[in-house]
């Protein structure tokens, strides 16, 4: 407790004693405050410095492996010669434009579907019938004169965006059934729901991944045989359908009784209540959190490396292990990915507080 | 057609059906997957829990040997998974409370500090950390061959950090019985002054005295048993370190990252807890002349802990699960003995709904404790 007393006190801040102007006070109002401020401070310049140290000062720009061993510092050429290995993994050398063009197209259409005001019903039939389709054509071939690339050369960040997003837009009509089953009547209804979710919150991923890559191949009727990949993202699906049928469920709670009552006077059947009436009301209010469960399931996406499928992190540590850079680069490869990493949740955790406070704006 | 219009008739159609839908699907598995096993040539059944293991665990906290059984390896493995998720919720939830709390200072520079420490830990994949710590500890340390000896008798290289242990020759369950007594006493002792202080209003010094009820049946002991210990130093060898106890890099890189993971999810959970708070209490406080400190621990804490046990309890469910990542950078905890046993038995279907069921009751274990305690410290209302 002492600690926290310590840290409680370093706060106390009473402007009307403070003999520093009002904005200074805040750093240095109190002696206990100084100390925090100078000691923060110091602590933040040795990083930088030696942050710099090792990005520029000792870093290696040009060169061979051979120079990045020698130097103390960062290995740039590393990753300018393994960039494009780490971002699409195996996908054909003089392909890889079309990995590159799907990225591009789809984080340019979740650029434009997260304007809140764009949201509609034909942005959605967009998803299915052209952005989808179209991400594809470009990834598999087959069609217009591209070559057909097997998804086992698939990997890197498409593949990763592709695990995360499909399992979450699949995940999510799933949690919608699994939450009404848990909030349904019948007990037999509600019973399969609350154990399905249960059972896949009670565990860990990696133990689902492996049910899909050991396990699952045996329940399979002779001869037939499914995709790594997609046993891979099925099991993603449902992890992630159990987790937002949590959410979910929260959100029907919020849903005053009154609501169900005054569709049934109407003569709505349960369907016709649930997704004329509660559904969009629910829904809206989980918004914020299913954004913010999103950033974990993309960084949950990661543990495909566990059961050998080429996920970006993976890519980067087969780069790691090629004979000519082993053991050389490694930090460095591991910084790069998880700024990768870092960016693109970060930007999805500024988009989820952005949501939260248009809806407080927009709906309260 | 009316029958078929009445809610009962309905509810009970479609659970029938659901019923009978899980029923098809469940049989429809198990007989392709004894089908598939039969053709493989896999025994089906727990047999082979009571073979021998013959393989090695890198980390064991109990005895054993490859000779054991496949049982015992397996839970040698649940100790491991319960060791460092234990470890890292005691450290994690030590750094994360001060991390949550420095995040509400007023002084700008500590506040942002910590939010940069949270932000950057919840932004990137844990199990890129993990091997990030990895990779740091086997590359900052140097070769065992070169161990450095910062103290006499303790090693530090990239294959751990290895030191002196005790054991005892003799007198050992002399000294086991009186630590037991010394705990009992020192609490007793304090509990009984503290109910004399509120009672009576006698002053005594509380803590001295608990300390000599806490040092007399050790000090007993130690002059009238025969108490003799063995020191194990460790040796530097070729290729690694030999004797001793030896913290190994798997287990410190592991335990490292998940302390960081819990450390910012407590911090944003106190945080959030402490936020909640009305400001009404601050102030009926200061009003009352409470300097800031003693607000914080006596008023706003206890109010703050009703709101933070539901999700600190999620934290915990959740790093408990974390550990599972072991397997990345080699930490022998259940999942990673399980691959062992399906690799080496086959038996994938009875492994992985062993370490699943271990991981379902253990989790609602720990979701009953702590609602149990959330239950002590929730509002009484009457």
């Amino acid at each position: 407790m002492a600690d926290i007393d310590a840290l409680a006190t370093g706060s106390q801040l009473n402007p009307a004693e403070s003999r520093f102007p009002h904005k200074l006070s805040a750093y240095f109002g109190t002696p206990g405050n100084a100390l925090i401020t100078i000691a923060s401070l110091v602590a933040i310049a040795a990083l930088i410095k030696l942050a710099f140290a090792w990005l520029v000062l000792n870093a290696v720009f040009a060169g061979t492996p051979a120079d990045c061993k020698l130097a103390s510092g960062a290995c740039w050429p590393f990753l300018r010669e393994k960039l494009r290995f780490i971002l699409f993994g195996f996908y054909p050398f003089d392909q890889q434009w079309r990995p590159f063009m799907a990225v591009l197209l789809f984080l340019v259409s979740c650029g434009i579907s997260m304007v809140p005001r764009l949201w509609s019903r034909s942005l959605l039939m967009a998803w299915f019938l052209l952005v989808l389709p179209a991400l594809y054509i470009v990834m598999a071939g087959g069609f217009f004169g591209l070559t057909p690339v097997p998804t086992a050369q698939w990997g890197g960040l498409p593949l990763s965006f592709m695990l995360s997003f499909i399992g979450l837009s699949t995940g999510l009509p799933l949690g919608i059934a699994l939450a009404l089953a848990r909030a349904s009547s019948l007990p037999v209804i509600r019973i399969l729901g609350v154990s399905i979710i249960e059972m896949v919150r009670g565990v860990p991923l990696i133990s689902i991944l492996f049910m899909a890559t050991v396990m699952l191949p045996l329940f399979m009727p002779d001869g037939m045989t499914i995709d790594k990949l997609l046993r891979a993202q099925l099991a993603i699906s449902i992890f992630a359908a159990a987790y937002i049928a949590e959410i979910v469920r929260g959100g029907l709670q919020s849903v005053p009784r009154g609501q169900i009552e005054a569709g049934q006077s109407l003569g709505l059947h349960y369907w016709q209540s649930m997704f004329m009436i509660v559904l969009p009301q629910a829904l809206r209010k989980v918004i914020p959190p299913l954004v913010a469960l999103f950033i974990g399931f993309f960084q949950d996406t990661t543990l495909v490396t566990i059961i050998g499928l080429l996920d970006f992190l993976d890519t980067m540590r087969s780069a790691l292990r090629s004979p000519e850079w082993q053991g050389i680069a490694v930090i460095e490869g591991y910084l790069f990915a998880a700024a990768v990493y870092f960016l693109f949740s970060a930007l999805m955790g500024i988009y989820s507080r952005f949501l939260e406070q248009h809806f407080r704006t927009t709906h309260e | 057609m009316s029958f078929f219009y009445d809610t009962r008739i309905r509810a009970l159609f479609y659970q029938s059906v659901a019923i009978v839908a899980v029923l098809l699907i469940a049989s429809i598995m198990f007989s392709t997957a004894s089908d598939n096993l039969a053709k493989q040539g896999i025994a089906t059944g727990f047999d082979f829990l009571w073979r021998q293991a013959g393989f090695v665990i890198s980390e064991t906290s109990i005895a054993y040997g490859p000779t054991d059984t496949v049982g015992r390896a397996i839970f040698v493995g649940i100790i491991n998974t319960v060791k460092v998720s234990l470890l890292a919720a005691i450290f994690g939830t030590i750094v994360g409370l001060l991390v949550g709390i420095g995040r509400l200072s007023h002084n700008p520079v500590l506040s942002r500090l910590m939010l940069t420490y949270v932000e950057l830990l919840r932004n990137v994949p844990l199990l890129l950390y993990l091997f990030l710590w990895y990779a740091l500890i086997i590359s900052v340390f140097p070769p065992v061959k070169q161990a450095i000896q910062f103290f006499p008798g303790f090693f530090l290289s990239n294959s751990g950090l290895a030191m002196p242990s005790v054991a005892f020759e003799s007198g050992f369950e002399p000294l086991a019985v009186a630590s037991v007594t010394s705990i009992v006493a020192a609490i007793a002792t304090r509990i009984f002054l503290l109910r004399r202080h509120r009672e009576t209003g006698q002053e005594r010094p509380i803590l001295l005295l608990s300390l000599v009820a806490f040092a007399l049946p050790l000090i007993a002991v130690a002059l009238v048993s025969n108490i003799t210990i063995v020191w194990d130093i460790p040796m530097v060898g070729k290729f690694r370190l030999a004797g001793g106890y030896q913290i190994r890099p798997e287990f410190v890189a592991l335990l490292f990252g998940l302390t960081l993971s819990v450390s910012a999810a407590v911090a944003e959970t106190v945080r959030a807890g402490i936020q909640a708070v009305g400001k009404g209490q601050w102030e009926a406080a200061t009003a009352l002349g409470l300097p800031r400190s003693r607000t914080m621990r006596l008023i706003i804490l206890p109010q703050a802990l009703r709101l933070i046990i539901p999700p600190l309890t999620n934290t915990y469910l959740t790093v408990f699960k974390n550990s599972s990542l072991a397997i990345a950078v080699g930490y022998p905890d259940l999942v990673m003995v399980s691959n062992t046993v399906m690799n080496q038995t086959g038996q994938a279907i009875e492994t992985i709904a062993i370490f699943m069921g271990v991981y379902l009751s253990l989790s609602i274990l720990i979701a009953l404790l702590m609602n149990w305690y959330n239950a002590r410290v929730a509002l009484k209302e009457r």
